[in-house]
């Protein structure tokens, strides 16, 4: 049922303006209106907290299902669920929750997630940007790069260093509201893809909060990034499926259509086998990414799992995407045919929330790990 | 001592709340490619995607409408078909009917069946004003909810497409071929909701939960 009204919204609402969205570089700001009282921001989040209480498998699904649409609708929702709301269902403390979650969950405000900053990416423990303790308030200073949800953001998990001697033990997490005097953002960023989501840099100029805008203890910020991450892993994988599924779809279709050498494509084996290997990655990155949400909702440990799973989908969105252009040919140049965008949009999953070469670090330091 | 007062000073008569049932039926869904069977006994079934019919989507939609009017208070869907139809009445609960009734039935089912077997639930449930669908996108039959009306000896306000009820009546506004005709009707009735008497919502998360259990 979630999985059909999810594709029904995506069919209805998504999939018909994603193009001009991307093209016209605008936040579905509708779209993303409706799916709050939908339940879609909060998918896992307790309903006592505005969320709709539901397991991380049905967000998997329901992630899935709104990228298959727009793909840039999908990251703006799960950088909401994942990156934004899990932080503070895991460390928030009830007070906190109140404020900072509920609104959130329940899609009445939106929310990001401030860890990368413009010389520090993948190396995520070299913050620059820093918290210093003055009185009863924090000061921040410093500057985020690429961050999604950035410019409509209500509200943002900040990561900043408050002892550098500590090194990754010496980052810690706040919440930041805007308009909070001292935050600004930069001007949206001009990207290749998901262009229907709006991403800047968030900038602290002597930024004042209150100590209680401080996200579980001092130093537990990398920790806290770190198991965010973790879960965020999950929603883009499950977005980079919906894209790779979307790709398929198109493609076949298409297939059946066009006609070269006397009949449609469908019949040469050339196609059949892209179409064939395309199926195949999508269903086993699927696997992966129900696996991971599985170990998840079983309480288990699931870091690897979810590395495997947005590695796999992540590049079996770029496959796919990259196969269907070749299946439409000239008329996947074009921006009359959505596969274009979908090439594009799918380039991003390989990159954010950890890099396919972080990725493979965090696979690997696992498997090395059970070895001992 | 106490009693005798209740009796003496009865609490005030509370404004009766009214109950709405809705029918839904299980069909093909509009968008596939319907296909015959290879040995041309009916339609391709197996396998191929189901879904409510639009119309009865949009019934359930005019209840749940009145339901947040507080014009009605307890909605109860009703299908009839097989096992899977109950996935069909999951999605009214999910939209924001109370309860649901499945009355089991493989096969095909005739409009003058399928109204008998409504009577039959109206006559237990009692509801002051039964949804139906103007048709069902597969038999585009256009029957059930008028001999429904016709088995209880209710009024009808066929092919809705503005509905308004207040002071147990229903004034209907109907799309006939001549254009928009308005009747008015006493409660109970039967009325058949036509494509532009709203847009179905999407159901929520929260109520998807609620409609699985």
């Amino acid at each position: 049922m979630l999985r059909e009204m999810c594709r029904s919204f995506a069919d209805t609402e998504l999939a018909p303006n994603a193009g001009k969205w991307d093209q016209e570089h605008t936040f579905p700001a509708e779209a993303v209106k409706a799916m709050g009282p939908m339940g879609l921001m909060g998918v896992s989040q307790p309903t006592e907290y505005g969320g709709s209480g539901m397991d991380v498998m049905s967000y998997a699904i329901a992630i899935e299902e709104i990228s298959r649409g727009c793909a840039g609708t999908g990251v703006i929702m799960s950088a909401n669920n994942s990156l934004y709301c899990d932080p503070l269902r895991m460390f928030g403390t009830p007070e906190q929750n109140e404020e900072w979650l509920t609104p959130f969950a329940s899609g009445e405000k939106l929310g990001c997630f401030a860890l990368s900053e413009p010389s520090t990416g993948s190396d995520a423990g070299a913050q620059t940007t820093v918290a210093t303790v003055d009185g009863d308030h924090y000061v921040l200073n410093g500057t985020k790069n690429w961050i999604t949800n950035g410019p409509q953001a209500d509200g943002a998990v900040v990561f900043a260093m408050t002892d550098k001697t500590k090194k990754n033990k010496g980052i810690s997490a706040f919440l930041v509201a805007k308009g909070t005097p001292g935050f600004s953002t930069g001007k949206p960023e001009d990207k290749l893809g998901i262009r229907a989501s709006g991403t800047c840099s968030l900038i602290f100029e002597n930024c004042r909060i209150p100590k209680s805008s401080l996200l579980g203890k001092e130093g537990e910020g990398f920790k806290i990034a770190m198991k965010t991450l973790d879960g965020g892993r999950i929603g883009i994988g499950a977005q980079a499926l919906g894209i790779a599924q979307a790709s398929l779809d198109a493609a076949a279709g298409y297939a059946h259509e066009r006609k070269a050498f006397g009949a449609p494509i469908a019949k040469l084996q050339a196609i059949q086998f892209k179409l064939a290997d395309m199926a195949t990655k999508i269903e086993a990155s699927r696997l992966l990414v129900w696996r991971a949400a599985q170990l998840k909702d079983a309480g288990e440990p699931y870091s690897k799992e979810a590395a495997m799973a947005k590695l796999h989908a992540s590049e079996a969105a770029t496959f796919c995407a990259h196969q269907a252009i070749q299946i439409f040919g000239g008329y996947g140049y074009v921006t009359d045919y959505p596969v274009e965008r979908y090439y594009r949009d799918a380039r991003i999953t390989e990159i954010y929330e950890g890099t396919s070469e972080v990725q493979r670090l965090v696979i690997a330091g696992a498997i090395l790990g059970e070895y001992k | 001592w106490p009693s005798l007062l209740f009796d003496l000073y009865p609490p005030p008569p509370q404004a009766k709340r009214m109950r709405a049932l809705v029918a839904v039926k299980r069909v093909v869904d509009y968008a596939v490619k319907i296909r015959v069977k290879g040995d041309k006994s009916g339609v391709e079934t197996a396998g191929v995607k189901m879904s409510m019919n639009p119309f009865c989507e949009i019934a359930v939609e005019e209840a749940v409408r009145l339901k947040e009017k507080k014009v009605v208070e307890e909605i109860v869907a009703v299908s009839i078909g097989p096992k899977q139809s109950a996935d069909t009445l999951r999605t009214a609960l999910a939209m924001g009917a109370d309860r649901a009734v499945h009355i089991n039935h493989d096969g095909i089912l005739q409009p003058l069946a399928v109204a008998k077997l409504l009577k039959a639930v109206v006559d237990k449930e009692s509801p002051d004003v039964v949804f139906v669908g103007k048709q069902a996108i597969d038999d585009d039959a256009n029957q059930t909810g008028q001999m429904l009306a016709g088995l209880l000896g209710w009024p009808q306000g066929t092919f809705c497409s503005k509905l308004e009820i207040a002071d147990k009546k229903a004034t209907v506004e109907r799309e006939v071929d001549g254009g928009i005709e308005t009747v008015s009707m006493g409660l109970p009735a039967v009325i058949t909701a036509d494509l532009r008497l709203n847009d179905p919502r999407y159901a929520t998360l929260p109520n998807i939960m609620k409609a699985k259990k």
